[in-house]
């Protein structure tokens, strides 16, 4: 299997005439953690957000260039068929309201209407459960309402209910900064396990995290990737003066 | 106590009592109207009254039932026209924020809730009153559910627009398909909104009388025929109100008693649903 599972080509996003995500040229290995960090207002969550073209369901969002996934461009396939294959975790914990934990862990299913024996279902759920270092704490209550659980739990839930669908890529925006540091730490770990089976991209604007969690770090900044390469390097040793003064704390 | 924070705490007092005697006055009306048709309908409310026809003037007793299944039929109608295509037009506007048709729906929705009742009856008088030659319960129908949509489509938009947009989101990086996602997660999540807008709508438009004056008419006789004239609580009250015999008046008054009675239902039902239904966000 090739080794680059996501690939951008002179990729750029707008809003209307604001121009967010500049020419950027990436390439994402399969089976990583990368860490996508930057100033507030840099274009990193909207760049993740066209990754799954999310973006473009905001009223004026558009964008152009590539963006490849194992080799295929998403924006000639059917987004229904790009968020198969890349699942979604969010800043803020959102499950279903209306469904129940295990319900929810499902929703990728039940909601679209595909039928499944029982026992299947079980299976998917104790599974992805599982994977999402939750099963222990909630298999009792399996047919509580998700948001019954702490912030910290809602999240892995959300995070069970995006790998329950077996996507090659998780991408995940900013799922800690909602979060009390003991949840923060509990899903840090989890991403450590998960690469395993998915390839992760992370937003963060927390620069520990971005240097605890991932492989690999990408630095926007001002809607330009302004440096990519292996996380132990971008912070011991930048190749850029602005990576610099971000690591160091000149700005934020 | 230092005077200063007496004088301070007497106007926290003060204010509390303003609010109270207020709010007495809000309730007060309401109170002494369900009081007053309490007092004066109850007397002619026994099972006869609620199952048979009107006897002619003059005789004793008579009931009110070709009114009960009249209203019921006019509304049952109304709301079979009114419920799918508000619901669905509430999507459309919430869905739909800034576009050029949502702005001049949103536009004509506001005006259609001021259009005076008696006015609505009258355009559906011409409608279809006229090209059919005839008074019918379907034409009452017709306007009483031209009431309704305005209210359902205002509380459908607004549940909807309520919701956070974290959880459609959700929904679509799932790979949920659009129409999914509206049937099976925003409209779930805002059942207990749309149908208290239902249950409101019911009870606004089960009081109308102006819209079926031309149009569903009023009928002395029990008639299920929507094409045909049909009895209603409102007409009943109106004609049998305006009318110069005692007996007759009694009726009007137990006719509205249970019509005040069905609206406050209605209203409790809405609370009751919206308790039951609501959607921990």
């Amino acid at each position: 299997m090739e080794r680059t599972i996501i690939k951008s080509e002179n990729f750029n996003a707008y809003f209307g005439n604001n121009h967010v995500v500049k020419n950027v040229n990436i390439e994402i290995e399969r089976n990583k953690v990368i860490a996508v960090m930057g100033p507030s207002g840099c274009g990193k969550t909207t760049y993740l957000r066209c990754i799954n073209r999310l973006h473009e369901l905001i009223e004026g969002a558009r964008c152009d260039g590539k963006m490849l996934l194992n080799g295929q461009d998403v924006y000639n396939m059917h987004p229904i068929f790009t968020r198969l294959k890349i699942g979604m975790v969010f800043q803020r914990p959102n499950p279903f309201p209306n469904l129940s934990i295990y319900d929810n862990v499902i929703a990728g299913y039940v909601l679209n209407g595909i039928k499944m024996s029982k026992a299947d279902k079980n299976d998917i759920v104790e599974k992805s459960l599982t994977s999402a270092a939750l099963w222990k704490e909630v298999k009792d209550s399996l047919h509580k309402k998700g948001t019954f659980l702490s912030g910290g739990q809602q999240q892995r839930l959300c995070i069970a209910r995006a790998i329950a669908m077996e996507p090659e890529v998780l991408l995940l925006d900013e799922p800690t900064s909602a979060l009390d540091p003991i949840s923060t730490s509990s899903i840090e770990e989890l991403l450590k396990e998960l690469k395993n089976n998915f390839t992760l991209i992370i937003v963060t604007h927390n620069m520990q995290q971005a240097a605890r969690v991932s492989d690999k770090t990408a630095f926007f900044y001002m809607g330009e990737l302004v440096e990519y390469d292996d996380t132990k390097k971008m912070f011991t040793n930048p190749d850029d003066i602005r990576t610099q003064n971000y690591i160091t704390g000149r700005f934020s | 106590m230092h005077p200063h924070i007496k004088f301070r705490v007497a106007k926290s007092k003060a204010a509390e009592i303003i609010l109270i005697v207020l709010a007495f006055f809000v309730t007060a009306p309401l109170l002494f109207i369900i009081y007053y048709i309490f007092q004066k309908g109850i007397k002619v409310i026994n099972w006869n009254f609620l199952t048979q026809l009107p006897h002619p003037v003059g005789e004793v007793g008579g009931g009110i039932v070709n009114a009960l299944v009249g209203s019921g039929l006019i509304v049952l109608y109304a709301s079979i026209m009114a419920i799918p295509i508000g619901i669905l037009c509430g999507i459309y506007l919430s869905e739909h924020k800034s576009s050029k048709l949502a702005y001049f729906s949103r536009l004509c929705v506001d005006v259609l809730q001021g259009v005076p009742s008696i006015v609505i009856g009258i355009v559906v008088y011409f409608w279809i009153v006229k090209p059919l030659h005839t008074f019918s319960a379907i034409s009452g129908s017709v306007a009483l559910a031209i009431m309704m949509l305005p209210i359902i489509i205002k509380s459908t938009e607004e549940t909807l627009k309520l919701l956070p947009a974290s959880l459609k989101e959700a929904a679509i990086a799932l790979a949920i398909p659009y129409h999914r996602v509206i049937t099976k997660v925003l409209l779930p999540c805002g059942i207990s909104g749309i149908l208290s807008g239902i249950i409101l709508s019911v009870a606004r438009i089960a009081g109308e009388t102006a819209p079926l004056l031309f149009t569903a008419f009023g009928n002395p006789y029990l008639n299920t025929n929507m094409l045909k004239p049909m009895q209603s609580l409102p007409l009943l009250i109106f004609n049998y109100a305006t009318s110069p015999y005692d007996e007759w008046h009694d009726l009007a008054w137990g006719a509205a008693l249970i019509l005040l009675f069905t609206v406050l239902l209605l209203n409790i039902i809405t609370k009751l649903t919206t308790r039951k239904w609501n959607v921990q966000l």
